[in-house]
């Protein structure tokens, strides 16, 4: 029977790493995710669980170790945030050029400066190039159930990739839900145990882990860690069929809400997805055809998925937590437009920089968007400069 | 057990030949000398801080460690090696991996007293059962002789240049075996290549069969960086140890034990009239820059023997 509960995001995923009970854990605290750390070291001071924890003294130590640990024939795991994930940055690139399927909690939060502890998606936007997985969670079930889901995907052998699984900082990782947790013998089975075909410490054959790579090789490095990530759709879908088949819980690539004949859409990231839909319920109830992609995986990017959900939809707003000082707009707004170009020429198109630095997202705010696509499909006509929600004058 | 030059020497190289290190160099003759001290049944991980050894000995599709090797980034040895020694520990306890492993990380002292020196320090105190050696040359030579932290006093460097209006480094060089006795871990040394190797080959025995984390500073010499022939390096060794410029010594569960002290103590013209790097320092009218390399050299001398007392 699964196990009914009430958690917050940083518990769920701590609980997650418990059942599966990983090798070793580095980590160190930040805001918001440093719960996820504490509760790995008081289970395992309560004899729950038989990780290595490794109480490194910086991210760039951690993201180091658990790349040593991995290396090395561990299964293993971090947790971080914001200025975390950029101290770690350095690594992150490692670690995936690496082939190392370190899984790791980010728990979003805003890029100093100026300093700011509130969610937004600066952190792990700023990281999406690295050659990490990245799958974003709604609320703490779809942290809880991602954790798994990114391991294995990660492991899988035709991906063998780190990856990112990523809540929303406070609004998912410190509200308790009522949630639904899987029996740890369910999980230990879904997970298997790690078995890496080459590790350092294995005694029949010695390994070589981060030569130099020159430019005869280089290249050909490059592009078998793209293979991996273009092979990492696959290995999602499989490992979200197994995960329903265990739970019943559907995943995807994208999230589609409402969107069957839906004439004005939105696509966006993370815990306002869930405000998105209470929005979208709101306008369907007064008649307006409002639909919402969420956004679950951002790497690999579900270019296809959304261009095929976007059919028939005559405007679309794309949604962005996070600056990227392009001056052309967020990440989501380039590549959605880029998934887009050639293939739905004649949908108009708004991108939106919303709740950045914690800057609260209300339904009425999201309602405003949909009003904002009304209204440019009544003139016709896309706006010229991507836009701030709710901005203060 | 006493050292057996003979049956040390006759141990199978760890680290194969053919790799592409200049002539002359210390770095791997401290590797070398380090991984001799390993006994033959046991395996080891040996992690490298991205410096001319990584790059010379693992280009790939080619390694000249017969271990496994890991190499990560410049400044994250320690953590990198801490991280694949809390993998064995996780994976021995289950049965998983066999418990005769050694961890090792080598770092020059770009990548250990300077770039790297937050990691080393966390993994010190952490305490993992690893062996941290820093293979000192005293400035960062694989990007082309800049100053470091471990650069002595006026020694010209591409970044501390001599010249009309600068006589070379103006600091003082760190003493960082020192600050990581400060540490409390169980095994600190200092050493360079004398004689036989002996010093060498003792201390990374004792750093390496010591449970807990050890660090050993290895004055490794840079043909490039200090200007001399590559045949000159022993002797360059041995003035560093007989001017008291470079002492050897060891702190062992916080007990400090100098190994050798010179019956006459050499003037510091003889450790530095054998490289380039200090050239300037003999033109006419420069007597009062080796006075002051002296002092220093002194003072530090004095400080050792207190502390060794």
């Amino acid at each position: 029977m699964a196990i009914q509960d009430r958690l917050s995001g940083n518990e769920a995923v701590s609980i997650a790493i418990k059942q599966i009970n990983p090798d070793v854990m580095p980590a160190f605290p930040i805001t918001p995710s440093t719960e996820i750390p504490q509760f790995i070291s008081q289970f395992i001071a309560n004899g729950e669980m038989d990780t290595v924890f490794v109480p490194v003294e910086s991210e760039h130590s951690a993201m180091s170790a658990c790349i040593g640990s991995q290396s090395a024939g561990g299964r293993t795991v971090t947790a971080t945030s914001s200025c975390g994930l950029a101290l770690m940055f350095e690594m992150l690139y490692v670690a995936a050029s690496n082939r190392l399927p370190i899984t790791m909690a980010v728990v979003n939060r805003a890029l100093s400066g100026p300093i700011n502890i509130n969610n937004d998606h600066s952190d792990s936007m700023g990281a999406r190039d690295s050659g990490w997985l990245q799958i974003y969670a709604e609320n703490a079930q779809e942290a809880y159930d991602n954790f798994f889901q990114c391991m294995k995907i990660g492991e899988h052998p035709s991906v063998q990739l780190p990856v990112m699984c990523c809540q929303d900082g406070f609004i998912t990782s410190h509200a308790v839900e009522r949630m639904e947790l899987i029996e740890t013998e369910k999980v230990k089975a879904f997970m298997g145990e790690y078995k890496p075909e080459h590790y350092l410490l294995n005694p029949d054959q010695t390994l070589a882990v981060g030569p130099y790579d020159i430019p005869q090789y280089y290249m050909e490095h490059k592009k078998a860690q793209a293979v991996a990530m273009e092979n990492a759709r696959a290995a999602i879908l499989e490992v979200a069929k197994e995960f329903e088949a265990m739970t019943g819980r559907k995943y995807g690539m994208i999230e589609e809400y409402c969107m069957e004949d839906a004439e004005l859409a939105m696509i966006i990231i993370g815990s306002s997805a869930g405000t998105a839909k209470e929005a979208c319920d709101e306008l369907r109830a007064a008649g307006v055809k409002a639909g919402v992609i969420k956004v679950r995986v951002f790497r690999p990017f579900p270019a296809e998925e959304i261009v095929a959900a976007l059919k028939g939809v005559k405007a679309v707003a794309i949604m962005d937590k996070t600056e990227s000082f392009s001056a052309n707009g967020g990440p989501m707004g380039a590549e959605v437009k880029a998934a887009m170009f050639g293939k739905l020429g004649d949908v108009l198109v708004t991108n939106y920089i919303y709740g950045i630095g914690g800057r609260d997202v209300k339904v009425d705010d999201l309602k405003s968007v949909y009003d904002k696509l009304a209204e440019m499909v009544k003139t016709g006509k896309s706006p010229e400069h991507y836009q701030y929600l709710a901005l203060r004058d | 057990m006493a050292y057996n030059f003979k049956e040390v020497m006759e141990r199978p190289d760890r680290l194969a030949s053919g790799h592409r290190m200049c002539a002359g160099c210390g770095a791997p003759i401290a590797v070398r000398g380090v991984l001799r001290a390993i006994k033959p049944e046991d395996k080891a991980v040996i992690c490298s801080a991205t410096c001319c050894l990584e790059v010379s000995t693992c280009m790939y599709p080619y390694t000249s460690w017969k271990d496994s090797f890991i190499h990560n980034a410049f400044e994250n040895a320690a953590a990198t090696i801490s991280g694949v020694e809390a993998a064995h520990k996780s994976l021995a306890a289950k049965g998983k991996v066999p418990e005769n492993y050694k961890f090792i990380a080598f770092g020059g002292d770009g990548g250990t007293y300077d770039i790297g020196f937050q990691s080393l320090s966390g993994a010190m105190e952490r305490n993992h059962d690893m062996v941290y050696v820093c293979y000192d040359n005293e400035a960062y030579m694989n990007t082309g002789i800049q100053r470091s932290s471990a650069t002595p006093l006026y020694a010209d460097t591409t970044t501390s240049a001599t010249g009309k209006a600068s006589s070379g480094k103006t600091q003082n060089r760190k003493d960082l075996a020192e600050v990581i006795a400060a540490h409390h871990v169980p095994y600190v040394a200092q050493t360079t290549f004398i004689g036989n190797l002996k010093d060498l080959h003792e201390k990374a025995e004792k750093a390496l069969y010591t449970p807990g984390a050890a660090f050993l500073n290895v004055l490794a010499p840079c043909p490039r960086g200090w200007r001399y022939e590559a045949e000159d390096i022993a002797e360059i060794c041995k003035m560093a140890v007989e001017t008291c410029f470079w002492p050897l010594f060891e702190v062992e569960n916080d007990v400090w034990k100098i190994n050798y002290q010179p019956k006459n103590k050499r003037p510091i013209e003889d450790f530095l009239k054998t490289q380039g790097r200090f050239k300037h320092l003999f033109k006419k009218g420069n007597e009062h820059l080796i006075a002051d390399i002296q002092k220093e050299v002194d003072h530090r001398w004095e400080l050792l023997l207190k502390r060794a007392q």
